[in-house]
């Protein structure tokens, strides 16, 4: 198979007048975890959810591995595993028996037993879901998605809730997804968790792209990058979306006086400043 | 595995998951039985209130098996985001509702024929007389009371109201359908609502299968309410059908 795991060009939903999404484009490799960053209410679960099948969208192409996932394929739910923001479990089934029962609507399941050990809930297995707490019960969210050996996994906010010690194992679920060569679909609002753990992402604000890159990468738009120096014992900072020029005329400036610029430093701006830059309204 | 695989599949689990919940075992299986136990008790000995009660708790308990279950289990599906988590994998819908469905059809037809073991073992009320009517009417009854219930699932906004909209309409339809005695004795207006109403033409026609051994043709005006009860359920069940 070749082509990317999604594609997405120009993806529209309205809601009534509502314009939850405005003109989305973007491709996932495949075997790449895909960030999908942005404010509540940016449009990110409403795009994951057009793509996993569950709404219909207003206009523009989607294409989910070579399928339509608004034709609600059986074939491409075969490949797909899907991990939603709260959705339940049957209450009185254990981990094991909701994880067997779901294998076997796959055609190439992984084994269930394997599956609750890759996502650490093995002591849990003969628990029931109502008996579980709020992190074991992503991790079998997680587990449930994964049992049929998907190719493509969606993942909805899969840490929200998370203690510290959770989500450090969530993501390790994720890196091992990535080195069995599973493509990933993250939407996150955890920024350290998308600089953790996507290859790409792409950062959404009112239904529109608003930057995508490598999270290390993300050009800020204007004044993203500090430059500083001691002057008098004193540091001086100034942001330029220019590092080049900038720098280039302070050090000409200070060649010129004959000084040295003590403690030159450039910082490329960070993934969350980069963020709030780009998803922040601007009062005034 | 097959759609047909995965609906049996299915189905064991909904029957594995009904044993697993004892209030929704108590309430669509044991009270039926208990409410005939304590007036079949009550009664003891006379024929002629016997001869309702059995195919009145019959009726009622082909109602609270589906009626009652597809609307609380629904929307207690749809509250848990169980019904989302399913729609997303490729488990045929159609698999899966066989299996969910086929559930509750297997509760109806094993409490009818627990009450009809009953009715001859502990009271005497004879074996149907009718078998086929016995059948025909049972079915009728869970296709019309499951798709109202799934319609009415429809309707009620969260699981914690579901037993009031639930009772609001079970137990008022309970008490006018003739299954504690003899619909003959209600006033007219009541009458006409029962009249009007599923329960009684589905008690009705249990009646003519166990007593009276009036068979289908006998009651087809019963079963022609009926099924109008159940195209009407039907299309109201899958029109407003929501996965979440």
């Amino acid at each position: 198979m070749s082509g990317p795991a999604i594609e997405v060009s120009d993806l529209r939903k309205s809601y009534g007048s509502v314009d939850a999404v405005r003109g989305l484009s973007f491709s996932v490799e495949r075997g790449e975890v895909f960030g999908l960053l942005g404010p509540n209410g940016a449009g990110k679960t409403t795009t994951v959810e057009i793509l996993e099948g569950y709404r219909s969208r207003t206009g523009g192409d989607v294409r989910v591995l070579g399928h339509d996932p608004a034709t609600r394929d059986r074939r491409l739910q075969e490949r797909v595993g899907i991990v939603l923001q709260g959705s339940g479990f049957y209450p009185r089934l254990t981990v094991h028996e909701a994880v067997a029962h779901m294998s076997r609507a796959y055609p190439s399941p992984r084994d269930p037993d394997e599956t609750v050990r890759l996502v650490g809930l093995e002591d849990k297995s003969d628990v029931r879901s109502n008996k579980l707490s709020g992190g074991q019960r992503r991790r079998l969210d997680l587990a449930l998605a994964l049992v049929g050996d998907p190719e493509l996994v969606f993942l909805d906010e899969p840490t929200t809730g998370f203690d510290p010690a959770a989500r450090r194992g969530a993501w390790e679920v994720v890196r091992t997804l990535r080195d069995l060569g599973k493509t990933v679909l993250l939407t996150t609002h955890y920024l350290d968790e998308a600089q953790a753990l996507a290859d790409r992402v792409a950062i959404v604000k009112d239904g529109a792209m608003v930057a995508s890159g490598p999270p290390g990468e993300l050009a800020p738009s204007s004044s993203g990058y500090r430059v500083s120096y001691l002057s008098g014992g004193e540091r001086v900072e100034h942001q330029t979306g220019d590092p080049t020029d900038l720098l280039h005329r302070l050090t000409g400036d200070a060649l010129a006086r004959g000084e040295r610029l003590e403690g030159l430093e450039v910082a490329r701006p960070t993934l969350e400043e980069v963020y709030l830059e780009l998803t922040t309204e601007v009062d005034g | 595995m097959s759609p047909l695989a995965l609906a049996w599949s299915q189905f064991r689990l909904e029957r594995k998951l009904f044993w697993r919940n004892p209030s929704a075992a108590f309430f669509s299986f044991l009270l039926p039985l208990t409410l005939l136990l304590l007036f079949a008790s009550v009664f003891a000995g006379d024929e002629d209130q016997l001869n309702v009660i059995v195919p009145g708790i019959a009726g009622l308990s082909v109602m609270a098996t589906t009626f009652n279950a597809m609307a609380f289990n629904l929307t207690f599906l749809r509250e848990q985001g169980i019904l989302k988590r399913l729609r997303g994998t490729p488990i045929p819908a159609s698999s899966y509702f066989a299996g969910f469905l086929g559930n509750a059809v297997a509760n109806a037809f094993v409490q009818v024929a627990l009450i009809v073991v009953i009715g001859h073992v502990l009271y005497d009320v004879s074996w149907p007389r009718d078998w086929l009517a016995l059948v025909v009417f049972t079915t009728a009854g869970v296709v019309a009371f499951g798709s109202l219930g799934i319609a009415l699932s429809h309707a009620i906004p969260n699981f914690d109201s579901a037993a009031a909209y639930v009772n609001a309409i079970f137990l008022p339809v309970m008490f006018v359908s003739g299954v504690f005695y003899d619909s003959d004795y209600l006033p007219d207006g009541l009458s006409a609502v029962a009249e009007a109403l599923p329960l009684k033409h589905v008690v009705d026609g249990l009646h003519g299968a166990i007593v009276t051994g009036a068979g289908v043709l006998d009651h087809a005006g019963a079963l022609a309410v009926v099924a109008l009860w159940a195209g009407a359920g039907l299309v109201l069940a899958v029109r407003g059908f929501r996965w979440e």
